[in-house]
């Protein structure tokens, strides 16, 4: 086979491999939307699950998808905003750098399942928080941190070295020219990292089964004290989210209509991935112009 | 035997001359005692010894690589986190290449403008103003002045005055130099450090900054690094040629332009150098 | 209104707010740097004390759990030693791994060319968004999807249950597929494009400079991918579980019943007593776990000292 057959060949081959991973790839959009759009409605985003009958919700699931993740973010930001600036701004090249990077590395390769399983152990057993909210927050922070912390080194990056200098040679110390200077700067690119980590934060499911568990407890929406027991804020009460629950009630088998319930959920977590996509690209564009435009 | 009226203006020449302003009877507000840089292992500057004389602009000049870059951000302290530098620097009498002296206090005495001009990402007044504010300035009265005088005294007034709510980036090349300009001077310097100032700037643009630096002499010890021996000639009145790493002629800037007494500087001035 | 050098020098010596705000700085941004570390530290810790008591305390045979074919911890054996044989689990997970990454990596590669070499306007346009969208769709929404499109497929098809390493492998070749084509995709974007402009200048074709330099230049970076896809599929919990068929027996054929050591897991750990023979032994597969993924770890960091030496 002459070297021009073989080119035509071999392009029309990654034509087809290109065309099949796009097909697969619509395919799986395609299925979650057709199957779960139609489970759709303002009944199934608040009524609560039921466990034996037909015709449950997701609406507590929903909401602790959302307080976990609000409360993860709290605790991983700065955490994640703290280590990046130290890595990126102060950090010398020496074996205590490179210790802690190797550090960090390791936890975003561990397993989620791994990072859950510790999290059982050391809050819900040890620590004798028992399957909460809290726990689960936790867990998903350790999750979080070093794709987050990773995400604020690039963006710190991005900034141009000589805006440091200038803050610098104005007499300000580093670490007012970081906080005052290349935050503020690095502020659209942040942001898209934190919303896109947000996304995965969402529909995480290993780190919280044996963490924030797997019972949605009845919730009292009148009820804002977070001391009582019923009351949505309440950050000790058992919380499984939306992506839990597709899991449990796939395994248990128990609810009659679990295949309609799991296509709406995973509807559900598509389109709010989809929609943490848009608002990243979205706002970091939006605010770089604003910061930039004349 | 008698040698070729060249080789004896050669053999003539020194290997080194420095006139210290001082020796002129100017006041002196910074001056390097025996300084040395290095970068790790390798010597960067030999031996700095210069004296910058009070309300005059001084040029460095030499060719890439010479040290004068180095040597002025050793000025400040710039390159503490990237050098060693030995030596005294004098300020006014105190050394400031003392571990226990507050860099971020000098620094605000001792400012500097860089090559390539870096406005921050925030409005022409907040360019201005933040650092003020940093420092307790929080007055409205008292930052719309020192902005309006920083802007003037930087010739950029007239040009902004009336878009000060909008971002620094939208500045062309000489107006953004300018800005940072009037931004080093609001916190109220002693010393103004300029790093090769007007080299990413257009013709018309570098006439201006000249002027300008020309005005703020009056008010600053301006010491400037430039690759433009013309410039240099244009504005300054004392001279320092740099080559690896040394001083080898400090002298009015009439004289190192007319009358070099070293073979280097006088290759260099008249461009037969290398 | 000249100062003394004394005076002066007193005013410079004085720590400014800067300076203070400077060491404040510093401290606050590396106690979050340890609070990391920190981290990293108690969940090896934790995970290694919890999993290697099956050893110390109960005296299991290290070589008789990685070789054992038996799970049955609440069993002992006709020596009277509990059946803690997790090589099924481990054959499982390798199992499901290796064929995932098999069939992922043409695919992805072939895709990430697509899109870097041969079509990068329009192709590149519509592959980059999608891609990047389901690089993060939750692994249960595709463990769902398997439950519901391909274990039935798989069971009209070949028989059986149609749960096993065959429908694992499946949900999993797709859920690596979209990582393992957005970092190949980098790694091709990283070669220079000289590099092509010279082999085509040299009167190679299209397919040839893309085989014989893009590809040998990107080998480094496209492997640390494949890896890097790997490494998820091997510590991918729910998605595998919901369709692997939690059998702890030797897989016979890739459409029968198996399990994984995530799959184990994660329906073990609730079911057992802290502290018990059966609770520790279920630990011990946490800590093979933990282990593989400080292994590939370690691979995709030679891999990458390699690249750069070359």
């Amino acid at each position: 086979m002459n070297a021009k057959r073989q080119n035509k060949v071999a392009i029309g081959t990654l034509y087809g491999i290109a065309g099949l991973v796009v097909l697969i790839l619509l395919a799986l959009l395609g299925y979650i939307l057709v199957s779960g759009v139609p489970q759709l409605s303002w009944h199934f985003l608040t009524a609560p699950a039921k466990a034996f009958t037909k015709g449950g919700g997701v609406g507590i699931q929903l909401f602790n998808s959302f307080y976990l993740l609000i409360l993860a973010m709290l605790i991983s930001f700065p955490i994640a905003l703290g280590s990046a600036i130290y890595l990126y701004e102060y950090a010398k090249d020496n074996w205590v750098t490179n210790t802690v990077r190797t550090a960090i590395e390791i936890l975003s390769s561990l397993p989620s399942v791994v990072v859950g399983l510790f999290g059982f152990l050391f809050f819900v057993v040890k620590l004798n928080m028992g399957f909460s909210i809290l726990s689960g927050a936790f867990a998903l922070t350790f999750f979080n941190l070093p794709l987050l912390t990773r995400s604020i080194e690039d963006s710190l990056r991005t900034i141009d070295p000589q805006q440091r200098e200038g803050g610098l040679a104005l007499g300000l110390s580093r670490w007012e020219t970081i906080t005052r200077v290349i935050l503020p700067a690095a502020v659209p690119s942040i942001l898209t990292g934190f919303i896109l980590s947000a996304g995965r934060v969402f529909g995480e499911a290993a780190a919280l089964i044996y963490t924030a568990g797997q019972s949605a407890p009845a919730l009292n929406f009148a009820d804002w004290n977070p001391f009582n027991i019923s009351s949505p804020l309440n950050p000790m009460r058992p919380a499984e989210t939306l992506a839990v629950h597709i899991w449990k009630i796939n395994s248990e088998g128990i609810m009659p209509d679990a295949k309609a319930i799991s296509s709406g959920a995973s509807a559900v977590l598509v389109i709010a991935i989809l929609l943490f996509n848009l608002a990243a690209r979205y706002l970091g564009k939006r605010l770089y112009k604003r910061l930039t435009s004349a | 035997m008698f040698m070729s009226s060249d080789v004896q203006r050669r053999t003539a020449m020194q290997e080194r001359h420095v006139t210290q302003p001082h020796e002129a009877g100017h006041p002196i507000v910074l001056a390097t005692e025996d300084l040395h840089v290095y970068y790790g292992s390798k010597e960067a500057i030999f031996e700095g010894d210069l004296q910058f004389a009070q309300n005059q602009i001084t040029a460095l000049i030499g060719p890439s690589g010479s040290g004068k870059s180095t040597y002025l951000r050793s000025l400040n302290r710039m390159n503490d986190r990237i050098a060693t530098v030995k030596g005294r620097i004098m300020y006014r009498g105190v050394d400031i290449n003392q571990p226990d002296i507050d860099v971020y206090e000098m620094r605000r005495r001792v400012g500097m403008v860089f090559q390539r001009p870096n406005p921050f990402a925030k409005s022409i007044y907040d360019n201005i103003a933040f650092a003020l504010r940093l420092r307790g300035v929080t007055a409205k009265t008292k930052l719309d002045e020192i902005v309006e005088t920083s802007l003037r005294q930087a010739a950029l007034w007239e040009q902004v005055k009336d878009d000060l709510d909008k971002s620094a980036l939208a500045l062309s090349g000489g107006q953004a130099q300018r800005l940072c300009i009037a931004r080093a001077i609001a916190v109220k310097p002693d010393i103004l450090l300029l790093d090769e100032p007007a080299s990413a700037l257009d013709p018309v643009s570098t006439s201006q900054l000249e002027d300008t630096l020309l005005k703020l002499k009056q008010h600053y010890t301006i010491i400037i690094v430039t690759h433009n021996m013309q410039q240099a000639a244009r504005i300054s009145e004392y001279t320092a040629f740099f080559n690896q790493g040394r001083v080898l002629e400090y002298d009015t800037t009439s004289q190192i332009f007319t009358n070099p007494q070293v073979q280097v500087t006088s290759d260099y001035v008249s461009g037969n150098f290398g | 209104m000249t100062k003394s050098p004394e005076q002066l020098e007193h005013e410079l010596k004085r720590r400014s707010k800067a300076a203070k705000l400077e060491i404040w700085g510093r401290v606050v941004s590396f106690t979050a740097l340890i609070i990391i570390a920190a981290v990293v530290v108690a969940i090896i810790g934790f995970v290694a004390s919890k999993g290697l008591a099956t050893f110390t305390t109960n005296h299991v045979n290290l070589w008789s759990f990685l070789s054992g074919k038996d799970w049955n911890p609440s069993i002992t054996d006709a020596h009277g030693k509990p059946e803690v044989g997790a090589l099924s689990m481990i054959v499982g997970s390798f199992l499901i791994t290796i064929l995932s990454a098999l069939v992922a990596t043409p695919f992805a590669i072939g895709t990430a060319v697509f899109m870097n070499e041969i079509s990068p306007g329009k192709g590149a346009k519509i592959l980059q968004p999608v891609t990047e969208l389901l690089v993060g769709i939750p692994s249960v929404v595709y463990g769902f999807i398997g439950l519901s499109v391909i274990v039935p497929f798989t069971r009209a098809t070949f028989g059986g249950s149609g749960f096993g390493i065959l429908s694992g492998t499946c949900v999993l070749f797709v859920m690596i597929l979209p990582t393992v084509t957005s970092m190949s995709a980098d790694a091709l974007r990283a070669v220079p494009r000289y590099y092509r402009e010279a082999s085509l200048a040299l009167g190679a074709t299209q397919w040839q400079t893309i085989y014989k330099v893009v590809l040998r230049a990107a080998t480094p970076g496209l492997m640390t991918a494949v890896v890097f896809g790997m490494a998820r599929a091997f510590g991918e919990a729910l998605a595998v579980q919901m369709v692997v068929g939690n059998a702890a027996l030797m897989p016979h054929s890739l459409v029968d019943p198996a399990a994984t050591l995530t799959s184990v897991l994660t329906t073990g750990i609730g079911n057992t007593v802290m502290g018990s023979l059966q609770n520790n032994a279920l630990w011990s597969l946490a800590l093979v776990l933990l282990v593989m993924s400080l292994v590939f770890n370690l691979i995709i960091r030679l891999i990458g000292r390699k690249g750069r030496l070359q």
